[in-house]
């Protein structure tokens, strides 16, 4: 379990530096690269999300699917 | 005493969530539905000794595979549809979690549907001809 609970601050670690780089571009005036920024941030954590409910969901199968 | 650190991980997740919120709900949501799969992740395990301990019981006790098989299928498809479910009205979907949930008891009666014909035979067997 404590490997894993890193995860959850990295992903919040993510999300509060995202928002401030997007503040941060937006009071440049550069409205698109914020976007860009944010859209990029949000793939980045995604892809550890969705591995962590790969992980469960293969457990889950090999536990009570028998597969 | 890992219900303290599940608790304490739901706490910490739950105040990072609201931190996280003001500023972009997107990843306030992957937040939460991260520390969701961590906790099913760490609760699975668990669920693995206590189904393994029913497998030996059922083999000691002689009964037959399949049901045993379908129960647990069953109890699989009810944990991953309602977590599914619970994410989905997390983030304020109700219409999708409800269908979500709908899929689930679907197929949870599909799979029943061969235990609940040789229930039907064995009673037409106690019946008289």
């Amino acid at each position: 379990m404590n490997i894993e609970v890193n995860a959850i601050f990295q992903i919040a670690g993510i999300g509060i530096i995202i928002a401030m780089i997007h503040t941060v571009l937006k009071q440049m005036g550069k409205e698109d690269m914020a976007h860009w920024v944010t859209l990029i941030g949000f793939v980045v954590v995604l892809f550890m999300v969705v591995r962590l409910l790969d992980d469960l969901l293969k457990e889950i199968k090999s536990i009570f699917l028998f597969q | 005493m890992e219900i303290i650190q599940v608790v304490g991980l739901g706490i910490i997740a739950t105040v990072l969530i609201l931190i996280v919120k003001e500023q972009k709900p997107l990843f306030a949501f992957l937040l939460a539905l991260a520390t969701s799969l961590l906790i099913f992740l760490f609760l699975i395990g668990k669920i693995g000794n206590v189904i393994s301990m029913l497998e030996d019981l059922a083999e000691n006790s002689g009964v037959q595979i399949i049901y045993l098989k379908t129960v647990l299928k069953i109890i699989g498809i009810a944990y991953i549809a309602e977590m599914g479910a619970q994410i989905v009205r997390d983030a304020g979907q109700e219409s999708i979690a409800s269908k979500i949930e709908l899929a689930g008891k679907v197929l949870i009666l599909v799979l029943a549907v061969p235990i609940i014909g040789i229930i039907i035979e064995t009673v037409l067997k106690l019946l008289p001809a």
